[in-house]
């Protein structure tokens, strides 16, 4: 067909507009395939886009969408202008940052595991340490009430047995964040190994021999090959992360929360859900819904664009 | 000097197993302890006297969580959802991903934008919360199965499996042969495909599993509750009472005010709605690392 179509000598335009025509007929069945897809996201994608504008209205249910009145920017200048704007940005930015300063945890424990050469050991750890993955959120945070339960919970039995004081971790708002975090951590930690693993795998062996004749040390060939091997890898997760930037683990932070804590674990998202839906405030949230996913795209487009001059891995 | 690197190396043997060792056994401790705690005595349990190990052994926990019918409701309902949320995804999923992997298929980048946009921005709660409710999705199972059906990611992963390991001449040979694409895809490109729908599915089915987000908010009627909402229920709301959540908390509550056996119910309840997905994973793991790693591959 592609010979047929560059050997086309006088008519080409009116060719090709039949051989596109051809091709449509022929393979119509594809284009069936994508209906499915394509109504779900125009369903529940494209039309909440076009429903996005009611964070620039005054939005009344039984006006619909197009029958509610404008309302420019108020609802924006009414949250930048609140007392809480601050407080929320402030704790959205802060947990995002303390969960991206974990990101290199992941990698050394993938080149901790790449290191080992008892291979059945190694098997057991990956396992075990993914275990933590398939739990879910409200299990994990059920497990951290129970933990850390200022009486009946383990950690505290811990402190108080070595003379310390029964700390209330869950309803004091210095330690949200800590426990949020590690929590974290200690869920994803194994499962955030797999790809920097495949990545070591990947590394020529012959580099490791050429190193072991010049006499270089294990940790030497860790530094000097394996992390250097897999950086094209880091990048490109490290731009993924901060394209996750202030949208992570809101579910989890909605468990977490109290009327104890919310000085640190009200964050942006946790306040759209508050305020549009048991408020019912729709367009304010919206508003506020939207300003977050702006900031995001100007991360996720200016981090990749750093990343795209600096060390030639981006995602697009 | 080679003899020294030996003994050096020897040592960083040593010390890495060491750590990864410690590791690994900070990551499995709480686990061991919900497992031994919910087969305890509670009292035991709340007073810090088990830490590893079962004392006073005692099933009263589980009893318990298998007499009550909130959670066995939760229990059904949570499997039918994954199930048929499963099945959904499948059927919207490959059909895309495999259009979208021939090379004959016309308009082919824009359709990806088109899908890839979603990744990038979305309208955000609210206004997807309003196109849910002005369908009539609300209280119904609809609304926990079929919104976030599918993403941009699964289409991505599943197209690139399909050109990985599609042969296109297969495919064209066959179409010399007479057959339509509705039959290749049936009849070669799904026996073909099956680690790639093994590992859609796994995904899929464990993210509907453990989630509780869609029917915190899509959910009123209790007897629509998954098993997740139901927990948070008891573990969450009932312990620390979250606030401005209402929404059919009585319905664990007879359960939970036996204050005595709350901390029972807690570890008992906890491992009956873990345990599925945590026996099953080890046998499943090469298709879940699969799954991560060709998500990995770039375009």
């Amino acid at each position: 067909m592609r010979q047929k179509k560059a050997g086309g000598n006088p008519a080409i335009k009116k060719n090709r507009l039949h051989l596109t025509k051809k091709n449509f007929l022929k393979s119509w069945q594809l284009y069936v395939f994508l209906l499915p897809a394509l109504t779900y996201f125009i369903i529940f994608h494209y039309i909440p886009m076009y429903g996005v504008q009611i964070a620039f209205k005054d939005f009344y249910a039984t006006e619909g969408i197009l029958g509610s009145p404008w309302a420019g920017f108020d609802h924006f200048t009414r949250f930048f202008d609140s007392y809480y704007f601050w407080r929320l940005l402030k704790n959205t930015l802060i947990i995002n940052l303390y969960q991206l300063l974990l990101f290199p945890l992941p990698i050394i424990f993938a080149l901790m595991l790449n290191e080992l050469r008892n291979g059945p050991f190694k098997k057991w750890s990956q396992t075990l340490t993914y275990a933590p993955h398939f739990i879910s959120v409200v299990v994990v945070v059920g497990m951290l009430v129970a933990f850390l339960d200022p009486i009946t919970g383990l950690l505290n039995h811990v402190i108080m047995a070595l003379g310390g004081e029964s700390v209330p971790f869950l309803t004091d708002p210095d330690w949200f964040r800590h426990i949020y975090v590690w929590s974290g951590e200690w869920q994803s930690l194994g499962w955030g190994t797999i790809i920097y693993l495949a990545a070591l795998a990947g590394v020529n062996p012959e580099l490791h021999e050429a190193a072991k004749v010049d006499g270089a040390t294990r940790l030497q060939r860790i530094m000097n090959i394996n992390i250097p091997s897999i950086l094209p890898t880091i990048v490109v997760l490290f731009i993924l992360n901060i394209g996750k930037f202030m949208s992570i683990g809101f579910e989890k932070v909605l468990l977490m929360q109290n009327t104890l804590n919310s000085e640190t674990s009200d964050i942006i998202q946790t306040f759209v859900y508050q305020t549009g839906l048991l408020e019912g405030q729709y367009s304010f949230a919206a508003a506020i819904g939207l300003f977050d996913s702006v900031i995001n795209i100007i991360l996720l487009v200016t981090i990749n664009q750093i990343a795209r001059k600096t060390s030639e891995n981006s995602l697009w | 000097m080679n003899k020294q690197r030996g003994l050096s190396d020897k040592a960083f043997d040593k010390l890495n197993t060491f750590f990864v060792f410690l590791i690994v056994i900070v990551i499995i401790y709480p686990l061991i302890f919900v497992i031994s705690a919910s087969i305890s005595d509670p009292a035991a349990v709340s007073s810090g006297e088990m830490w590893l190990w079962p004392v006073d052994i005692t099933f009263e926990g589980f009893k318990l969580v298998f007499n009550n019918d909130a959670i066995w409701l939760g229990y059904r309902n949570t499997i039918f959802y994954t199930i048929l949320g499963t099945i959904i995804h499948l059927v919207i999923l490959l059909p895309c991903a495999y259009a979208l992997s021939r090379k004959e298929m016309m308009a082919k980048k824009l359709i990806l934008w088109f899908i890839l946009f979603t990744m990038l921005f979305n309208g955000g709660l609210i206004p997807t919360y309003l196109v849910i409710k002005s369908l009539g999705m609300v209280d119904t199972i609809w609304a926990i199965v079929i919104p976030n059906v599918v993403g941009a990611w699964s289409i991505l992963v599943a197209r690139a499996f399909f050109q990985q390991s599609i042969p296109d001449q297969l495919v064209e040979a066959s179409k010399i042969d007479g057959a339509s694409d509705f039959y290749i895809f049936r009849k070669i490109v799904l026996p073909l495909s099956l680690p790639i729908i093994a590992v859609m599915a796994l995904f899929h089915a464990v993210s509907l599993w453990n989630q509780y987000f869609t029917a915190l908010i899509y959910l009123s009627d209790s007897n629509l509750y998954p098993l997740q909402l139901i927990l948070r229920e008891i573990l969450i709301v009932n312990e620390i009472g979250g606030e401005g959540m209402e929404g059919g908390a009585g319905l664990a509550e007879s359960l939970v005010n036996q204050v005595k056996t709350a901390g029972l119910v807690k570890y008992a309840v906890i491992i009956v709605s873990s345990l599925p997905l945590l026996i099953v994973y080890p046998f499943l793991q090469r298709f879940f690392v699969k799954g991560v790693l060709i998500g990995s591959v770039k375009e």
